[in-house]
C-alpha cells in the first residue's frame, strides 16, 4: 500500500497537477480574444509586458498594492499562509529523503523545529481565513460550500502530516491519510478553484496588459495597483 | 415569443420606433410590457458559448470569495456596508448564474439581473484595481448589459439612447443641419466680443479635429463657443466635421455593441474624411472611453488604436499650457480652495492623472486632492449612465453620498469636473445633499484667467 501510494500514485498525482496546470493555462491562453477582450494584446508588446510585469509583482509582495495596504491583517493572513503551503512541502527533510531515494537529488531543508512552526502557522492562517469568512458579514455572504471544501483540501495535508509526525502509537494511520490527502490536494488543483496556483498569474498578466496596452499603460506611468 | 410592442429585443432603428418609445412618458407601458417579455435560454447559451471567453469565465471559476472588493464599491460604502453590494455577490448572482445555467432563466431573472447591471454598478472599474485575481466586474457588467440587451431587458432611457445613436449616430435627435446651426450660431453670437473667431467646419488636414458631446449642442451650446474661444486664444489651426462630430455613446452604457461602433465609425470616418493631425474630444470622459478606449475594437482595428492620434481635452489644455499658447494671468488663479474630480474613464482607465494636476498646479492656487484620488478614485456617483435612468434615481442618490462625503473632507467649496457625468452627478449631489459647492468644466475657468493677446481683442 505504501509503496503504491509513494510510487504509482505519487506520479499519477503528480502527473495530473502538471498536465492539469499547462492545460488550463494553454486553454486560457487559446480562450484570449483581442476583439471580444478589446485588449490588443500583440500591438505595442512592450508596454503589454510593463503593464503585465507591474501587475504580477506588485502583487507579489505584502503591501505591495493599495488593496493590500487597505487590508493589513488579512494580507498578512494571506501571505504567511501560502508561504507555509508553499514551502513546507518541497523543503521538509522527509520529503527530500523521498526525492533523494527516488530520483537521487534533494533540496535544501528546514530544520525539524521550523517545519513543525510554518505547519502550524498555516494551519492557524487557515483556520483564521476560515473564522474571517464566518465573522465579516460581507465575506459571508459570499462564502459558498466550494471555498470552505478547497481550504479543507488545503490544510488536511498538513494536520495529518504534523500528527503522523507527532503521534507515534497512530503513525501508519495518520502518515496514509496525510499521503492520500496530499495527493488528492495536488490532484485537485487543476480542477478546483486552487488553479489560481496558475491561473493567478494569467489573470494578473490579461489585466496588466489591458492597463498596460489599452487603459491609459501608454499615456500614464503605469496603474498604481 | 411575447415581444412587447416598445419593450422587445429588437433595436430601435426607426423614427417612428423612438417617438413610440419617447412618447410613454418614463417607460410606464414599457416596464409593464418587461414583465412579461419572453427570455430566449438557447439564444442567451449561444451567445455565452461564443463571447464569454477564457479571460471572464476564469474570472467566475477562480473567485475565491475573499471580499476584497468589498469597500471597493461606492454602492457597498453607500449603502451601509449592504453584502448584497458586494462586487462579487452581484456579480457572481447575476452573470455567474447565467453562465452556470447556460442561460437557462427566466424573466424575473432577467429583470433583477437588469437592475443589478445598471443601479448597483456604473462600471467604474475600481474593484479590479482591489482584488488579487485581477477580476474587473466593471468589464463583466458591461458585458452582462450586452447580454439583457439583446433580450430587451435594457432601462427605457438607454433603449431610447441606442435608438439615437442608430438613428442620428448622435446620443440625441441632431441632425448634421442642427449641429451645423449651432455652430454658426455660435460664432454669431461671440464673433463682435472675438473678431475672427470661427467654428471651421470640414476643413481638410489641419491640426485638430475638435468632437463633442451631442448635450452641448443640445443643451450647452456655450461649451462648444468657450471651445472655439480657447482654440481662437491658442491660434490653433482646427475643424469640426459635420458628420462624426458626436463621441458619446449611450449604446455602450446600454450594452448595444452594434450601436457602439456604429458610432465610432461615424467619428472615423470622419477623421479619414478630413486627415487632421489628430482629433481632440471634449470634457467628456465616457466618450472619450467610448471612441478613443474601446471603439477601436469595435471597429475591429487591430491597433486598438483610433485612425489618428486622440488626445482628450485635458490633454490639449496641458499642452496649451506647457507651449504657451494659453497663458494663464497669475492674479486671476482660483484663490480658494478647490478639488478635482477625477473621471474614471480617462483617469482610472485613461492614465490622464498627472495632466489633471498638472493642469490644477496652473489654475488654481490651494489644490485639494479628494481621498482616495487619481486612478483610486470613487466614480462621481453617475456613471455608466446611471445619471439619466429614472427608474434609478433613488439608487443613484444613495451612492452620491460617497462622493459628497470625499468633496466635505476637502473643504472644497469648488469641483473642477472635466467629465459630463461628473458634471451632472456633482450638480445633482448638491441639489439632494445642499452641501453649498459649486461645479465647472474647464472651459470656462480657463476663459475667465487666460491673458488675450492684444491683436485678438475687438478693436475699438
Amino acid at each position: 500500500m505504501y509503496d503504491i501510494l509513494i510510487g504509482p500514485m505519487a506520479w499519477v498525482s503528480f502527473g495530473v497537477l502538471m498536465m492539469g496546470l499547462v492545460i488550463r493555462i494553454l486553454r486560457y491562453i487559446r480562450g484570449l480574444d483581442w476583439k471580444l477582450d478589446r485588449v490588443a494584446y500583440t500591438k505595442n508588446i512592450s508596454f503589454g509586458v510593463k503593464g503585465a510585469l507591474r501587475s504580477v509583482v506588485l502583487w507579489l509582495f505584502p503591501f505591495g498594492t493599495r488593496s493590500w495596504r487597505d487590508h493589513p491583517v488579512f494580507t498578512v493572513l494571506v501571505f504567511l499562509f501560502h508561504i507555509g503551503l508553499l514551502t513546507v512541502p518541497v523543503f521538509l527533510t522527509a520529503h527530500n529523503i523521498l526525492l533523494k531515494e527516488k530520483w537521487g537529488f534533494s533540496l535544501w531543508t528546514l530544520s525539524e523545529n521550523a517545519a513543525d512552526g510554518i505547519v502550524l502557522l498555516v494551519i492557524t492562517t487557515g483556520l483564521l481565513l476560515v473564522l474571517r469568512r464566518v465573522a465579516l458579514p460581507e465575506v459571508r455572504k459570499i462564502t459558498d460550500a466550494n471555498d470552505l471544501t478547497v481550504m479543507l483540501l488545503a490544510i488536511t495535508p498538513f494536520v495529518t502530516g504534523y500528527l503522523a509526525h507527532h503521534q507515534a502509537s497512530t503513525y501508519g494511520f495518520w502518515l496514509y491519510a496525510h499521503i492520500i490527502s496530499g495527493e488528492i490536494l495536488l490532484m485537485a488543483i487543476p480542477f478546483t478553484k486552487l488553479s489560481h496556483f496558475a491561473l493567478f498569474f494569467m489573470s494578473r498578466v490579461q489585466l496588466g496588459m489591458d492597463f498596460g496596452i489599452k487603459r491609459g499603460g501608454m499615456k500614464g506611468k503605469g496603474m498604481a495597483w | 415569443m411575447t415581444q412587447g410592442k416598445l419593450c422587445n429585443k429588437r433595436p430601435v432603428n426607426t423614427e417612428e420606433e423612438l417617438h413610440s418609445l419617447l412618447a410613454d412618458k418614463g417607460g410606464k407601458s414599457y416596464y409593464e410590457e418587461m414583465q412579461d417579455l419572453d427570455v430566449d435560454a438557447s439564444e442567451i447559451a449561444s451567445i455565452l458559448e461564443k463571447t464569454l471567453k477564457s479571460r471572464m469565465r476564469t474570472w467566475l471559476e477562480i473567485c475565491t470569495h475573499c471580499g476584497l472588493c468589498a469597500d471597493s464599491c461606492f454602492f457597498f460604502l453607500a449603502n451601509n456596508r449592504d453584502p448584497e453590494q458586494v462586487p462579487s455577490f452581484k456579480i457572481q448572482s447575476t452573470l455567474g448564474k447565467l453562465y452556470r445555467r447556460k442561460g437557462g432563466v427566466d424573466n424575473e431573472f432577467m429583470r433583477m439581473a437588469m437592475d443589478t447591471a445598471w443601479s448597483k454598478c456604473t462600471c467604474c472599474n475600481r474593484c479590479g484595481l482591489y482584488c488579487p485575481f485581477g477580476i474587473d466586474m466593471g468589464v463583466m457588467f458591461s458585458y452582462l448589459r450586452g447580454i439583457c440587451f439583446s433580450q430587451g431587458f435594457v432601462p427605457w432611457e438607454l433603449k431610447i439612447g441606442s435608438g439615437m445613436h442608430r438613428i442620428y449616430r448622435a446620443q440625441m435627435d441632431i441632425t448634421t443641419e442642427d449641429w451645423v446651426d449651432t455652430c454658426r450660431w455660435m460664432v454669431e453670437e461671440h464673433e463682435d466680443e472675438w473678431p475672427g473667431l470661427t467654428i471651421p467646419i470640414d476643413k481638410p488636414d489641419v491640426d485638430i479635429m475638435y468632437t463633442v458631446n451631442a448635450r452641448e449642442p443640445k443643451h450647452y451650446p456655450e461649451d462648444l463657443a468657450e471651445a472655439a474661444i480657447l482654440f481662437h486664444i491658442a491660434g490653433e489651426n482646427w475643424t469640426v466635421p459635420s458628420i462624426g462630430w458626436e463621441e458619446t455613446s449611450l449604446a455602450m452604457f446600454a450594452g448595444d455593441w452594434e450601436g457602439a461602433r456604429l458610432q465610432v465609425e461615424s467619428v472615423y470616418e470622419a477623421m479619414r474624411r478630413l486627415n487632421p493631425g489628430r482629433m481632440v474630444v471634449t470634457e467628456c470622459g465616457h466618450a472619450y472611453r467610448a471612441t478613443v478606449i474601446e471603439g477601436p475594437y469595435w471597429a475591429g482595428l487591430a491597433s486598438g488604436k483610433t485612425p489618428v492620434e486622440t488626445f482628450h481635452y485635458v490633454e490639449w489644455v496641458v499642452e496649451a499650457l506647457r507651449n504657451g499658447k494659453l497663458k494663464i494671468d497669475p492674479s486671476r488663479k482660483i484663490k480658494e480652495p478647490v478639488t478635482y474630480q477625477d473621471s474614471c474613464n480617462y483617469v482610472r482607465n485613461g492614465g490622464l492623472g498627472d495632466i489633471a494636476r498638472e493642469i490644477m498646479g496652473y489654475i488654481a492656487e490651494d489644490f485639494r486632492e479628494m481621498s482616495p484620488c487619481r486612478e483610486h478614485n470613487f466614480c462621481c456617483g453617475g456613471g455608466g449612465g446611471l445619471n439619466g435612468i429614472g427608474r434609478y434615481r433613488r439608487e443613484r442618490n444613495i451612492g452620491l453620498k460617497v462622493k459628497r462625503d470625499q468633496i466635505l473632507a476637502t473643504g472644497a467649496k469648488l469641483v473642477i469636473t472635466p467629465c459630463h457625468n461628473c458634471w451632472d452627478a456633482v450638480r445633482d449631489l448638491e441639489e439632494v445633499y445642499r452641501i453649498g459647492i459649486r461645479w465647472s468644466f474647464l472651459k470656462p475657468i480657463l476663459l475667465s484667467m487666460v491673458e488675450i493677446p492684444h491683436h485678438l481683442l475687438p478693436k475699438e
